[in-house]
């Protein structure tokens, strides 16, 4: 067994076991994926943003990609920090996080739609 | 056939799940009244259609909604053709409306050649004028402006207005702009306050008609569906006899009454939405080809002086029908 295949085992078990916990494990899986890459994507479909929450180190990319057959946007809560033009079906949108905090956003479109980029 | 309030834990005369049931039915063509206090779900053809027919009304006038111009999805590749078909049986209507109603989502993508397009095949509906309300989709990167450019010259605000025809009191309301993160439809203290003002000097016997895209009763909250300060927005026409409430937004029919008030959605022109709950979201609905003009259509409103609500009738682009007579 390869030491990434079992580093991949252990997080999954970790996953697994911890179910109640989704929420911070989606966080931090996003955050992992940000320190590595610098890019983490949000998905948009079915009228929501998966996953709805992320944290991630600051310097990060976050693309949203909407996957609807109808238009969303991706605005901040307070309307200026970032907010996108209207995405048609498999349009995107991206933003850099360089300073650290909670963003809050939401689709000006559906405003039920809310998600969080956590900057940490 | 009717079905019967068993719940009303609101104690506002409707049974969650029986209207659930209700509205489950309303795709495959039934009818919902609540009369009484009484919830009661129709068959298509079985009651009311032989019973009442059509009565020549002393004014007549049409609602169309979501037309949604510039969509090409699988739900439905030409929207542009089944607006064509609604205008087409607008158009054959024994009594041609005074004037038609256009509830909103005239756009899919707010593009000024869907615009164009919308307005062209319009061109072509036999009726003295047309009013339009936006929806989400008319305003969605420039807060509205080309809409109001072309569709709402001589409003007020936002694009919110009013006119009278035949001693009936019409409202137009925008419940699109300014949506706040996690909440729904809104109006805005603005538009409230001309609500108010509006309807101030009117006699409490005036019959009123309000529309708007968002429906302005809560039908669905979980997907949107509903407008966070409409409750405001009604107590102004509280005093009011008759009050209908025409709005789209949900691509299906469902009805209301609540008190003086009657609450109407209307089909879209150009695809399907599902019933409240029945889907993963609400986005527009594949249905077979076959069936998509049975789920699509026009909703004809009958005004009588002597009757105390408005005669609806919802059509299909197929030719069923759903009839709610006037009181």
């Amino acid at each position: 067994m390869t030491m990434t295949s079992r580093i991949f085992r252990i997080v999954m078990a970790l996953a697994l076991g911890c179910v109640f916990l989704t929420g911070i494990q989606k966080g931090l899986a996003a955050r992992a994926a940000g320190d590595a890459a610098g890019k983490v994507e949000i998905t948009i479909d079915n009228f929501s943003f998966t996953p709805s929450s992320v944290t991630v180190a600051p310097g990060t990319t976050v693309t949203w990609i909407n996957k609807d057959d109808v238009p969303h946007t991706v605005v901040s809560d307070d309307k200026t920090t970032f907010r996108s033009k209207a995405l048609d079906t498999d349009e995107q949108f991206s933003y850099t996080f360089t300073k650290t905090g909670t963003y809050s956003y939401f689709c000006s479109v559906h405003p039920r739609m809310t998600g969080a980029v956590v900057v940490k | 056939m009717a079905k019967y309030i068993k719940e009303n834990l609101n104690e506002d005369g409707v049974d969650r799940r029986g209207f659930l049931e209700c509205m489950a039915w309303a795709g495959t063509g039934a009818l919902c009244v609540l009369q009484g206090g009484v919830l009661n779900s129709f068959a298509l053809g079985d009651v009311l259609r032989g019973k009442y027919g059509h009565v020549k009304g002393e004014l007549s006038f049409v609602q169309i909604s979501d037309s949604h111009i510039g969509f090409n999805k699988a739900a439905n590749p030409d929207v542009t053709a089944t607006l064509r078909e609604a205008i087409a049986k607008v158009n054959a209507l024994p009594t041609p409306p005074s004037f038609v109603l256009h509830t909103g989502d005239l756009t899919q993508l707010s593009k000024a050649e869907e615009f164009d397009t919308l307005a062209e095949s319009l061109k072509s509906l036999k009726t003295d004028q047309i009013y339009y309300v936006p929806g989400e989709h008319d305003v969605l990167n420039d807060n509205g402006e080309m809409f109001h450019e072309r569709f709402g010259k001589g409003t007020q605000g936002d694009g919110w207005y009013s006119f009278d025809q035949k001693g009936a009191h019409f409202i137009g309301l925008v419940n699109v702009l300014n949506l706040k993160a996690g909440g729904l439809g809104s109006l805005g203290p603005e538009q409230l306050e001309w609500i108010e003002k509006d309807v101030a000097n009117l006699k409490s016997s005036t019959p009123i008609v309000v529309f708007a895209h968002i429906p302005l009763w809560s039908v669905y909250p979980q997907w949107g569906w509903g407008t966070d300060d409409s409750e405001q927005a009604l107590s102004y026409l509280k005093r009011f006899g008759s009050v209908t409430v025409l709005n789209g937004h949900i691509h299906q029919t469902m009805q209301k009454v609540e008190g003086n008030i009657t609450f109407h959605t209307a089909m879209s022109t150009a695809f399907p939405q599902p019933a409240p709950g029945q889907a993963a979201g609400p986005g527009p609905m594949k249905v077979p080809s076959d069936k998509l003009r049975d789920v699509l259509g026009i909703t004809d409103v009958n005004f009588l002086p002597h009757r105390h609500t408005l005669g609806i009738i919802d059509s299909s682009l197929s030719g069923t029908v759903q009839e709610t007579p006037g009181e």
